[in-house]
């Protein structure tokens, strides 16, 4: 046990961490020239494009130094505020972590909450200067912050560039030095954390965990402690680049769990696994991941409402968070009301979806969960606005507001308070990390951040500002249903509930917004936003007068016939609402709006 | 270039075969440009390759500027019998930003030598919604058109394709592009003012005296076979639709070697269906519903019927004997509803 080193890299998205993993495995020869594939970690295709891990993952390599073989277990944390339970297990199941922080951007938000977690659960902490090659690197200012922010000595700040291969064997060599071995009893009674979960179409799920205390068997009965269920372990392994299966995996260590386990609902990141004849306590530290935006899916075709019920439950074999029920919509038909565990999560399902499965789908306005306290006493819980009560039969709502941190330069300051103030937020304090970038702590409402936050964060602030954030509870707001008519007809699937303050606002520029994004039909359509009865928006989209080519004779026939199909195309991802035919992306409207 | 498309119909005399021809088409480019002697050379190598019908229709498309009346007679000599001239518009800064030679007297004036000349059937083009211009402009280029009397009228409206240099003026705001609203009003006026003057609106771009409906332009949207010959020309055989390179050089290469350079697409009977309704509803014979039926097994209106009645509900068309047809208020929306009654792929 003394030979193994348990450790994470907490990083900010972009600052590298896929790029010094890659070489760290390379380095430690885990993985060949030819298997290496550019950003071995993130194997998902959208991981990949969108330069973030979703999930997390493990891997072990093999490192000699000073004659000794050490084993270090390198797991890999998912980079979004979405997902930042599973980050806090990912850490629980470490001893230190490396801390990369890009010399030309300095410690971002998400990165800083990291940090504190892995504090405190008292990991050794080794700071890296990555990107240390780039011409614009600021390496003393960032070092600085580092020094500030950790208490450490700048000596132990290693310079490191990802891409050019620089400081690569320092840090290996930090890892074995600097982090404390695991400690654990393999002859207690078994208990292992799970940290995450893989699906695997032909073997089911494979159960990621650190071991300990006490010894898992291949062939034994094992227990999850929060489920109660009961599993033989069909097969135990450490993770390589492949899987390679072993007979037993000990106390500080890190394996995967092969079961027979068919749904990722059964397996729960942070839950212990232990003995099922002997067995040992939890280890605590487990919570239930609450789904924090709602939004409703719907086939395009409602045709296709069986096809995407078999195509969100494949979803959910390997996506435990995400959870759903049916919902009928007067407008949309039969589709899903879901669960997401932020707006990422929820982009990241409607693309699995289309890419995947091959889905068209409409997404409509999400929302966060409100609690309505009705006049009888009853509480209720609001996951969409068809579910808003009566508004005589109500006493008050309330909304969940969350605690904001942005870290952000100097310069910025203003306009950041300013739309965090347009955003109904409250400023805590602010503090200065160097002369020039300031941490910013805000108390305001989650239904805020859900439309549009952080995009405009990023647009006023230049891509400087960074945003992390958790829920710190519910308070009472007033609340209201705003409603969306076309042509007289209530559309049930583009109501949103927004503050009473700002309904008005948002009624005039959803309508503006729709009538943008809504084609010119072959009538007259009027689009209307109202409060209960009133009216308090209008905008018109006159009908369209003409749609015809001048000149079609013989060599016009095929091009245009073409053009035609492509029109019709267009049509496909287009619902027809009472007579108006809506694209796709009106639906989300209301996250369109300036 | 003449000798090469010769060459081209000796090696694709059989194209048509069993065939008969009704109409000869000079057109695309400026054909007016050929001497009289090179038509002849042309005329006479189809009646030797091809059956051709007596009281065949022969096309010369051409500019204004190159017709005197001495060309015209001979022209007219070699066995030309219509005339499709490219007015556009009669106003000088219009055919100016059209990059034309001509003025308005010549175009005036070139009609008349070609009654002159003979000439009995004569249709000329008019382009409207061009850039900034108003409704009384063009009630006049319509006024002048009539004063002509001739017995036919092509109109488009003008179109911005992105590939060309008014597409990209249009892109980066040196152009206006007429609006839609604009474009459509200027239709109205004409099919307005055309049919008051006893013209049949037959198709959306085209007006006709009695009896002098093209045969040309009317083949290709009743789906007739024809033979496309020199650069750029396509051909259509019911069976696949294929073009000749459009680069002249290569033309000419590859037809001294004895191959005709061309590209070829072969129809699925979607698109066949799509096509049959995309140029029949632009007629006023309208898609007949039993063609569709017997040639490609397709039953249009079972398939749309939701469809079908909505529009004729809202006077978009009209359907008599299984013919649906298009009103005038639909007319100006035919794309849109051919494209909405497509069989999708």
């Amino acid at each position: 046990m003394e030979n193994i080193r348990n450790f994470c890299i907490i990083a900010h998205i972009d600052h590298g961490k896929s790029t010094l993993a890659d070489r760290l495995l390379e380095f430690t020869g885990t993985v060949t020239d030819r298997e290496m594939q550019a950003q071995v970690l993130d194997n998902m295709d959208l991981e990949r494009e969108k330069g973030i891990t979703i999930k997390s993952h493990a891997i072990q390599m093999n490192y000699k130094l000073d004659g000794k073989d050490y084993v270090l277990n390198l797991i890999d944390t998912p980079g979004h505020v979405d997902f930042s339970y599973e980050v806090s297990r990912s850490i629980a199941a470490c001893e230190g972590a490396l801390l990369i922080v890009d010399a030309s951007q300095g410690i971002e938000a998400q990165t800083i909450s990291n940090l504190y977690l892995a504090l405190e659960n008292d990991l050794e902490i080794i700071p890296v200067l990555n990107k240390i090659d780039l011409p614009h690197a600021m390496p003393e200012e960032v070092t600085d912050e580092i020094v500030e922010m950790i208490g450490c000595k700048r000596e132990d700040v290693i310079h490191a560039s990802g891409k050019e291969g620089i400081g690569i064997e320092d840090i290996l060599k930090a890892v074995v030095h600097r982090i404390k071995a695991p400690k654990g009893d393999p002859k207690a009674p078994l208990q292992a954390m799970i940290f995450d979960s893989v699906f695997n179409s032909f073997r089911g799920i494979e159960v990621i965990f650190r071991v300990v205390n006490g010894t898992i068997r291949k062939g034994e009965k094992v227990k999850f402690v929060s489920t109660g269920q009961e599993y033989g372990a069909d097969e135990i392994g450490i993770l390589r680049l492949n899987q390679q299966p072993c007979n037993e995996i000990s106390a500080g260590n890190v394996g995967y769990l092969i079961s027979g386990i068919k749904v990722a609902k059964e397996v729960h990141v942070g839950d212990t696994i232990t003995n099922a004849i002997n067995p040992g306590a939890s280890l605590g530290g487990f919570q239930e991941v609450k789904p924090m935006v709602f939004a409703g899916i719907y086939p395009v075709d409602t045709t296709e409402f069986e096809e995407l019920r078999a195509s969100m439950e494949k979803l959910q074999l390997n996506d435990a968070s995400l959870v759903w029920e049916l919902e009928t919509s007067a407008a949309l038909g039969f589709g899903f009301r879901c669960g997401f565990l932020g707006m990422l999560h929820m982009e990241i399902i409607q693309e699995r979806l289309e890419r995947e499965f091959n889905m068209t789908v409409i997404t409509t306005v999400p929302s966060v969960q409100f609690k309505a306290y009705l006049t009888d006493g009853t509480q209720v819980d609001i996951n969409a606005p068809s579910e808003m009560p009566d508004p005589t039969k109500m006493d008050y709502i309330e909304e969940p507001y969350i605690k904001a941190q942005i870290i952000s330069k100097a310069e910025y300051i203003g306009a950041i308070i300013g739309l965090c103030m347009d955003k109904r937020g409250i400023i805590l304090n602010q503090n200065y990390l160097t002369t020039d970038r300031v941490e910013m702590s805000f108390e305001m409402p989650l239904s805020e951040i859900v439309f549009d936050f952080f995009d405009k964060l990023k647009s006023i602030s230049r891509g400087y500002a960074s945003l992390d954030y958790h829920l710190i509870g519910f308070r009472e707001s007033d609340m209201v249903k705003l409603d969306i008519m076309l042509n007289g007809e209530k559309v049930d699937a583009l109501s949103a509930i927004v503050h009473r303050g700002k309904s008005q606002e948002w009624g005039r520029k959803l309508c503006e917004k729709l009538k943008e994004l809504i084609p010119r039909q072959m009538f007259e359509i009027a689009i209307q936003a109202a409060i209960g009865q009133k009216i308090v928006s209008r905008e018109n989209i006159s009908a369209i007068r003409k749609n015809v080519i001048a000149k079609c004779y013989g060599g016009d026939i095929s091009r245009k016939r073409k053009l035609l199909e492509k029109q019709k195309k267009g049509k496909k991802r287009m619902r027809q609402i009472g007579t108006v035919e809506v694209p796709q992306e009106a639906f989300m409207a209301i996250l369109k709006i300036e | 270039m003449v000798e090469a498309i010769l060459q081209e119909m000796v090696l694709r005399k059989d194209y048509l075969i069993e065939e008969r021809i009704d109409t000869i088409y000079f057109g695309g480019g400026t054909p007016s440009l050929l001497a009289a002697s090179e038509i002849a050379k042309l005329l006479a190598a189809i009646q030797k390759h091809f059956i051709v019908l007596p009281g065949v229709e022969v096309t010369l498309e051409a500019n204004p500027d190159d017709l005197d009346f001495d060309t015209l007679v001979a022209f007219k000599s070699v066995g030309i019998n219509r005339l499709s001239i490219g007015i556009q518009s009669f106003h000088s800064h219009h055919l100016q930003f059209l990059h034309r030679v001509h003025n308005a007297d010549q175009a005036k004036n070139c009609v008349q030598d070609a009654r002159k000349a003979g000439f009995d059937n004569i249709s000329i083009d008019l382009i409207y919604a061009l850039t900034n211009e108003t409704d009384e402009e063009w009630r006049e280029d319509i006024r002048q058109a009539l004063l002509l009397e001739p017995e036919h009228i092509s109109s488009y409206s003008l179109t911005i394709e992105p590939q060309t240099v008014f597409g990209k003026w249009a892109k980066t705001g040196k152009l206006r592009v007429t609006d839609d609203d604009v474009a459509a009003r200027h239709l109205e006026i004409l099919i307005e003012q055309l049919e008051a003057s006893g013209y049949e609106h037959y198709e959306v771009s085209n007006f006709a005296k009695a009896g002098f409906q093209s045969k040309h332009n009317s083949s290709y949207w009743k789906g007739a076979k024809y033979l496309g010959l020199g650069p750029s020309a396509h051909s259509y055989n019911k069976v696949s639709r294929q073009f000749n390179v459009a680069n002249n050089h290569a033309y000419l290469r590859s037809i001294k070697s004895g191959e005709v350079p061309f590209e070829k697409e072969i129809l699925s009977r979607a698109d066949k269906v799509n096509e049959y309704i995309l140029t029949s509803l632009r007629t006023s014979w309208g898609c007949n519903c039993d063609y569709l039926k017997n040639e490609f097994d397709y039953d249009l209106l079972l398939e749309q019927s939701a469809y079908i009645q909505d529009i004729i509900k809202n006077e978009y068309a009209r359907l008599d004997n299984a013919v649906l047809s298009l009103t005038k208020k639909g007319k100006l929306l035919a794309d849109k509803i051919a494209s909405d009654l497509f069989i999708s792929l």
